[in-house]
């Protein structure tokens, strides 16, 4: 619920109320902060975010430079550029863009580059799926960025405009990728605020106090390290990283302040009093999950929902806080961690974060909506039954799969 | 060394043409020697040495034979690797290539 | 502005000694030019390879301007960045406009192989960058392997001389050709055995990269990869214009020009014979007399091929 101050706050803020897609107010919140620089190349399902920064530029509405590059390896390496001559700079991808890319993830964040990039996730050839799921976004967590996942079109819009602000911030300095589902979010209108573009900008000022290639102070960037110190810069890199957690709390109190709306790291619902706790991110199954726990809690199970808002740097702490009541939970993934212990690859970092603490809670990794395999709340609600009867003695289900 | 916290982030190089603190002198296997006296100051050397190690100097010099110059190259020998290409393109054989003294 | 003689280059030292590139290695004779001709108006974008990893090895870098290096395969994307930033920063009024360059600098591998996606992106984008290939022709920095840009027969460690293969199997590409499909502006070759020549095409093609990309060919030899005493970097550089191996040439403006000496190479009497050039080189120490001939004759197809460039846009 939102405060009668944060309500008043939010009321001055709002420019206008649109039905948008996902990647269109992914747009507008490029186009809000007042970005300079967005190198993006198609791929389905992000190419309509490029489209509409376009149709901003071409219309004169955001005064930025558009490179319409050849690859997202170029988008990536472009983005590396400008950011590296202190731009404000914008990139975006899916699927087989985000893997072109993956060199480059590494050097954007160890050169601690503040970019940001959208990404609408999708499912991975071979076989070339179009449609949706979280591989793209899981193979690319290990990169040094910061990923943030939303589950609407509003929280995504907001998301990004908070991006800004923790990508630039000088106890960050790192890029920042924000990601929800692609098709299932990307495609999909929903009612967005939008906030006046001064406040936007009053919220993200430019604060370019980071080292940046200049005639006037001759630096070098990218520079070749010996074993005597590139340890050193990869550990700055994982420092600066962890910071992210304290810095998006502090950057949300702000955003609360302005626009009356706050997220945090994760979101707990219905989990107070729970028994049961299922655990997953996105749109969908965020979705999905909330109905089931619903339906479930109408049957007397007392069973809630811990939806990962931010995904790197894991937020180990208040997710040990929620789950250290529960009897069971299970983990629904939206990828599959090939070959792995637990197929999982967040059930996997919530494991190692409750075994870290000494804490043994059983848990089950669930995998579902695999190139987009149609995920209903049956099968969710299946997952809380399983949970609350402890009948299971599986540690993995495969959900929506034909035997 | 430093640790992590003192590193610049990034390892960004804040030093412009900070190599010039190494010195690469002790690569040299045989040593350049200019002779002043030959030299006709033609910038030869100077101009296709690969690590800038012929110096330009304003130094006046008069030859034995009274011909006066303005400029005298000499040789940078904390940085001259020895590859001697300045010897192999002066084009009056002013410089010598000596085996350097271990 | 036209250097014509040595009294007319630049002075100051803008790629600073104490670098590792190996003793006599020629692209750091071509660096030096470079930085020296730009001024300390430029950012230098590099990609992967020896001339980054000798010259930025924490803490220290040689370089006197700003100077980035991302990867390998990309750095015409970067410059394009880098570019595109200056560009609408300044426009914005983010940043005091000072009119810096862009100068890529890449090897052979980084343009005629890996990099020839992200160079042809940014010539066909039109950004206002000069990218400066430096080829000494063949993968130096991981050991000397071939690439698009070894010429044939040459012996490299992917290209070794055994008894059933012999050397490189393909020809040299012609990367040139490449980039003059891209209709720049300007574009030219030069050879670091002549230096006042390769100082005014920098200059040139700094100057019109005021309207576009521009593009430099710079033949710079590599004392390990070629396989000759140090001592012979700029000969063996000389050799390979005056035997007609490497032409100097610029495209400018639509307007197609051999440059001296090469201007009175298409009369063959009058280029050295290219065995001068081969001879100096252990890469080529294996070559039989027919697989000579049979360079020699590819050469003059290629100088055919000049001379169509000239009778058709030549002044
Ligand atoms: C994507 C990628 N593939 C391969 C390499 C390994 N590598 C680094 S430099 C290099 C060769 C560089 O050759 P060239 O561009 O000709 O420059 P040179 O070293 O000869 O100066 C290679 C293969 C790399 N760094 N990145
Ligand atoms: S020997 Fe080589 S490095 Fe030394 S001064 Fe002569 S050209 Fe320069
Ligand atoms: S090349 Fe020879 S003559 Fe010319 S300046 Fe150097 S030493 Fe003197
Ligand atoms: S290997 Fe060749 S190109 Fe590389 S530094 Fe040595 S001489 Fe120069
Ligand atoms: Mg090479």
């Amino acid at each position: 619920m939102l405060a009668g101050l944060q309500r008043g706050a939010r009321e001055r803020a709002v420019w206008r109320r649109a039905g948008l897609t996902t990647n269109y107010a992914v747009a507008f919140a490029v186009k809000a902060v007042d970005v300079d620089v967005v190198a993006v190349y198609p791929i389905t399902p992000q190419t309509t975010i490029v489209e509409k920064i376009a149709e901003f530029i071409h219309g004169g509405e955001l005064r930025a430079e558009l490179i319409h590059v050849e690859s997202e390896h170029s988008a990536l390496s472009a983005a590396v550029g400008a950011a590296a001559t202190g731009a404000r700079t914008f990139t975006a991808t899916s699927s087989q863009g985000l893997e072109l890319m993956h060199e480059v993830l590494h050097i954007a964040s160890g050169l601690r580059l503040p970019i940001v990039m959208a990404v609408p996730t999708r499912a991975l050839s071979a076989p070339i799926s179009i449609h949706n799921d979280y591989s793209d976004i899981m193979n690319a967590r290990d990169a040094g960025w910061a990923i943030l996942i939303a589950s609407t079109a509003q929280e995504a819009y907001d998301t990004v405009i908070q991006a800004y602000r923790i990508a630039e911030h000088p106890d960050v300095q790192l890029p920042v990728m924000v990601a929800y589902d692609g098709y299932l979010m990307s495609h999909t209108l929903e009612p967005v605020e939008l906030y006046r573009e001064e406040h936007v900008r009053e919220f993200v000022p430019r604060r370019g106090r980071r080292n940046v290639l200049d005639v006037r102070s001759p630096i070098t960037l990218g520079a070749f390290a010996t074993p005597d110190n590139y340890y050193e810069f990869k550990y700055q890199q994982e420092a600066a990283l962890r910071n992210v957690e304290g810095v998006l709390r502090e950057v949300e109190a702000d955003f609360a302040a302005r626009f009356g709306a706050s997220y945090g790291p994760l979101e707990a619902y219905r989990l107070e009093d729970a028994d049961y706790a299922l655990v997953t991110y996105g749109g969908a199954a965020t979705g999905n999950a909330r109905v089931a726990v619903d339906m479930a809690r109408e049957r007397g199970i007392r069973v809630g929902l811990l939806r990962i808002r931010l995904y790197r740097p894991f937020p180990s702490a208040p997710i040990i806080t929620a789950l250290a009541g529960v009897k069971a939970f299970a983990v629904i993934d939206r990828a599959i961690a090939y070959g792995s212990p637990a197929p999982g690859p967040l059930y996997k970092d919530v494991a190692a974060a409750l075994y870290m603490e000494g804490l043994t809670v059983p848990g089950i990794s669930v995998v579902h909506g695999i190139g987009q395999r149609a995920m209903y709340v049956e099968d969710f609600y299946g997952v809380i039954k399983m949970l609350a009867e402890g009948a299971s003695t599986d540690k993995v289900l495969f959900l929506g799969l034909r035997e | 060394m430093s640790g992590w916290r003192s590193l610049p982030a990034g390892a960004a190089v804040l030093r412009p043409g900070s190599t010039a603190d190494n010195i690469t002198g002790t690569w040299r296997v045989v040593r350049p020697v200019i002779d002043q006296e030959r030299c006709i100051r033609c910038g030869i050397c100077w101009m296709y040495c690969p690590d800038s190690a012929i110096l330009e100097l304003k130094r006046e010099y008069t030859t034995r034979g009274g011909k006066r110059y303005e400029v005298t190259y000499e040789v940078d020998y904390d940085h001259c690797k020895g590859c001697g290409i300045c010897a192999n393109e002066c084009p009056v054989k002013a410089i010598e290539v000596v085996l350097e003294a271990k | 502005m036209t250097y014509r003689t040595i009294r007319d280059l630049p002075r100051e030292e803008l790629f600073a000694p104490g670098h590792s590139m190996c003793a006599g290695c020629g692209a750091a004779i071509a660096m030096r030019w470079l930085t020296k001709v730009a001024g300390r108006n430029t950012i230098i974008v590099n990609a992967t390879g020896c001339v980054e990893v000798t010259t930025t090895q924490f803490p220290h870098t040689a370089w006197r301007v700003p100077y980035l290096h991302v990867a390998f395969e990309n750095a015409a994307a970067a410059a394009s960045g880098v570019e595109a930033a200056l560009r609408v920063l300044a426009s914005k009024g983010l940043r005091a406009p000072s009119g810096e360059k862009v100068v890529v600098v890449a090897g052979d591998g980084g343009t005629y192989d890996i990099g020839l996606q992200s160079l042809s992106g940014m010539l066909e984008r039109g950004h206002k960058v000069l990218y400066v290939l430096y080829d000494n022709e063949a993968y130096m920095n991981t050991g000397i392997q071939r690439s698009g840009s070894t010429p044939k027969y040459a012996w490299t460690t992917t290209t070794p001389v055994g008894p059933h293969i012999k050397g490189k199997v393909q020809w040299k590409k012609d990367i040139m050709g490449i980039v003059l499909a891209h209709r720049v502006v300007y574009a030219a070759t030069a050879s670091i055995a002549y230096v006042v020549d390769l100082a005014n095409k920098a200059r040139k093609a700094l100057d019109y990269s005021e309207e576009g990309p521009t593009f430099l060919h710079v033949l710079a030899p590599c004392v390990p990869g070629w396989r000759y005493p140090e001592n012979k970097t700029v000969e063996v550089a000389r050799l390979a214009v005056e035997t007609g191996y490497f032409p100097l040439y610029e495209w400018e403006r639509g307007a197609f020009r051999l440059n001296p000496p090469s201007n009175t190479h298409m009369d063959k009497s009058r280029r050295r014979p290219l065995k001068e050039f081969l001879r100096l080189q252990g890469r080529f120490t294996h070559l039989t007399d027919q697989e000579i001939a049979e360079i020699e004759a590819e050469l003059d197809t290629y100088w055919n091929h000049l001379a169509k460039l000239v009778q058709a846009y030549g002044q």
